[in-house]
């Protein structure tokens, strides 16, 4: 990871066949997209299609079972890959360090890699704190956020990596309607300030239209159909249609 | 438990060969080290002061009664320094430390605190295991040596004072010292340095191993705990026999 290249542009991804099983169940079933670089590309899908281990495969978490990761055409698999690209996921739960700080979950990378000395380490997270609108936060303990501030403090320990490729896991789940525009906000400025290839999996479909360049519906560990927002809105599949339009339906008196 | 033996010998010897990043992960070894140490003396003190006493308290009485007063110094010394104190210690401190170590853990994989590690490219072994490992093999034998003196105070106390044995403070540790000898208490404290590496490792491995929830955190614990006492007893016995000449 130290030798990573100084190129802050995004990279591409191709997901070719995915396969995985869990105890004999098939969770994946042969998974196909590319993404490009510098693209927000949102992989959309109920509870349990799939997204979450398709995501863990993305960042080498997980093994597939059959089929390949490609990014920038080069295996995930490769022990180069890490040295080469920079990548970074932010967890659905935040998954902050609950013993450090947030100063100190943000500046871990660079900390323990030693990639620069303390003073420029507390700088760095100063200025990914602020690019979130978290400033002045740095001396708090996890604990004492709130779900959104985890959140975006998750995005700035993504931001100090400097990632060519950031996957966001269900980023707005559990979140208030307001706290969820500002984290789709935060997303597109990303893409727009470091060309950052963003991949998102979430099942929040204003999230997936507000902020996708393409989407990819997953259902049952298969894609439905991938396209432009406007694309899939008048994708004619009766499980998609049924996930678009799901709503709270008042029984008449 | 014995199924996980290959995972907990590979963990320590993966532990093994990033020891020489000990010194990066310096300031974790210190804060370790004051827990595992400064935070379990009171209950070292008291724990050894009474195994000390209650020795003396069963072997006196029946050594004073066949004239052999001479020896209850030397029992009450060999039988702590090479046997009480490190296994005692051992199993207090798997109890206290290794079920933390293991909670912490075990809670850092549940909240995929681990996996957040693993994608910043931070090995868990570096970070969280190593600092615990070195921490508790510097500080148990520390302890050890710590109990030992406390336990042969204890012994000698009661000795003193009590009307069945009435052996003098000082012929306590003056027969103590005829009969224990420094590679006694070295014994001792090299058995507890192998015990530090046992919970160590058995409690690291069980935290990365948690799965589940809360439920699973408090298996993990359970199983820490259980599985280090286990293997401390069966190792001692191994290590008593092996350091027998």
């Amino acid at each position: 990871m130290n030798d990573v290249t100084n190129n802050h542009s995004g990279v591409s991804l191709r997901v070719s066949d995915l396969r995985k099983s869990f105890n004999d169940e098939e969770v994946l079933r042969g998974i196909d997209f590319e993404v490009q670089p510098g693209e927000i590309f949102v992989i959309m899908g109920p509870s349990g299609s799939g997204k979450s281990v398709l995501l863990k495969h993305l960042i080498g978490l997980e093994t597939p079972d059959e089929g390949e990761i490609l990014i920038n055409g080069e295996s995930i698999q490769s022990p180069e890959i890490a040295a080469k690209y920079r990548m970074a996921l932010v967890f659905q739960s935040g998954a902050l360090l609950n013993s450090l700080t947030v100063g100190e979950n943000v500046g871990l990378y660079l900390t323990e890699h030693r990639l620069k000395p303390p003073e420029e380490i507390a700088r760095v997270v100063a200025e990914k704190l602020e690019a979130v609108g978290l400033k002045d936060t740095s001396d708090k303990m996890p604990n004492e956020l709130s779900g959104g501030m985890k959140k975006r403090v998750a995005i700035a320990r993504a931001l100090v990596i400097e990632p060519q490729l950031i996957l966001y896991d269900e980023p707005t789940s559990e979140l208030d309607p307001l706290s969820a525009a500002v984290i789709g906000r935060e997303i597109v400025k990303l893409k727009q300030r470091i060309h950052v290839t963003s991949l998102v999996v979430s099942h929040d479909r204003d999230l997936a239209f507000g902020i996708a360049d393409r989407i990819a519906v997953i259902n049952e560990g298969r894609i439905l159909t991938i396209g432009t927002p406007e694309e899939v809105k008048q994708f004619n599949d009766p499980a998609l249609q049924k996930f678009l339009h799901a709503d709270f339906q008042h029984e008449s008196p | 438990m014995f199924e996980n033996i290959g995972e907990i010998i590979l963990l320590f010897w993966r532990t093994l060969l990033a020891l020489p990043l000990a010194w990066r992960q310096r300031q974790k070894v210190f804060e370790q080290f004051f827990e595992i140490g400064n935070a379990s003396l009171l209950m070292v003190c008291v724990l050894s002061f009474f195994i000390g006493a209650v020795i003396a308290l069963q072997t006196g009485p029946v050594l004073v009664e066949r004239s052999l007063s001479s020896a209850v110094g030397g029992v009450v010394g060999i039988s702590i320094a090479k046997e009480l104190a490190p296994v005692m210690m051992a199993i207090l401190i798997a109890g206290r430390i290794g079920s933390a170590m293991a909670a912490e853990i075990g809670s850092m994989r549940v909240y995929q605190e681990i996996d957040a590690l693993r994608t910043m490219n931070i090995d868990p072994i570096h970070y969280l295991v190593l600092p615990r490992m070195v921490a508790i093999a510097a500080a148990l034998p520390m302890l050890v040596v710590f109990a030992i003196l406390v336990g042969w105070f204890g012994g000698a106390v009661v000795a003193d004072l009590n009307s069945h044995i009435s052996i003098p403070f000082q012929a306590f540790f003056s027969d103590l010292r005829t009969i224990v000898q420094l590679k006694d208490v070295a014994n001792g404290v090299f058995k507890s340095f192998c015990f530090a590496l046992i919970i160590g490792a058995v409690s690291c491995h069980q935290g990365l191993a948690t799965i589940g929830g809360p439920r699973g955190i408090g298996r993990s614990v359970t199983k820490a705990v259980v599985n280090s006492i286990v293997l401390i007893v069966i190792f001692d016995y191994v290590l008593t026999r092996l350091l027998l000449k």
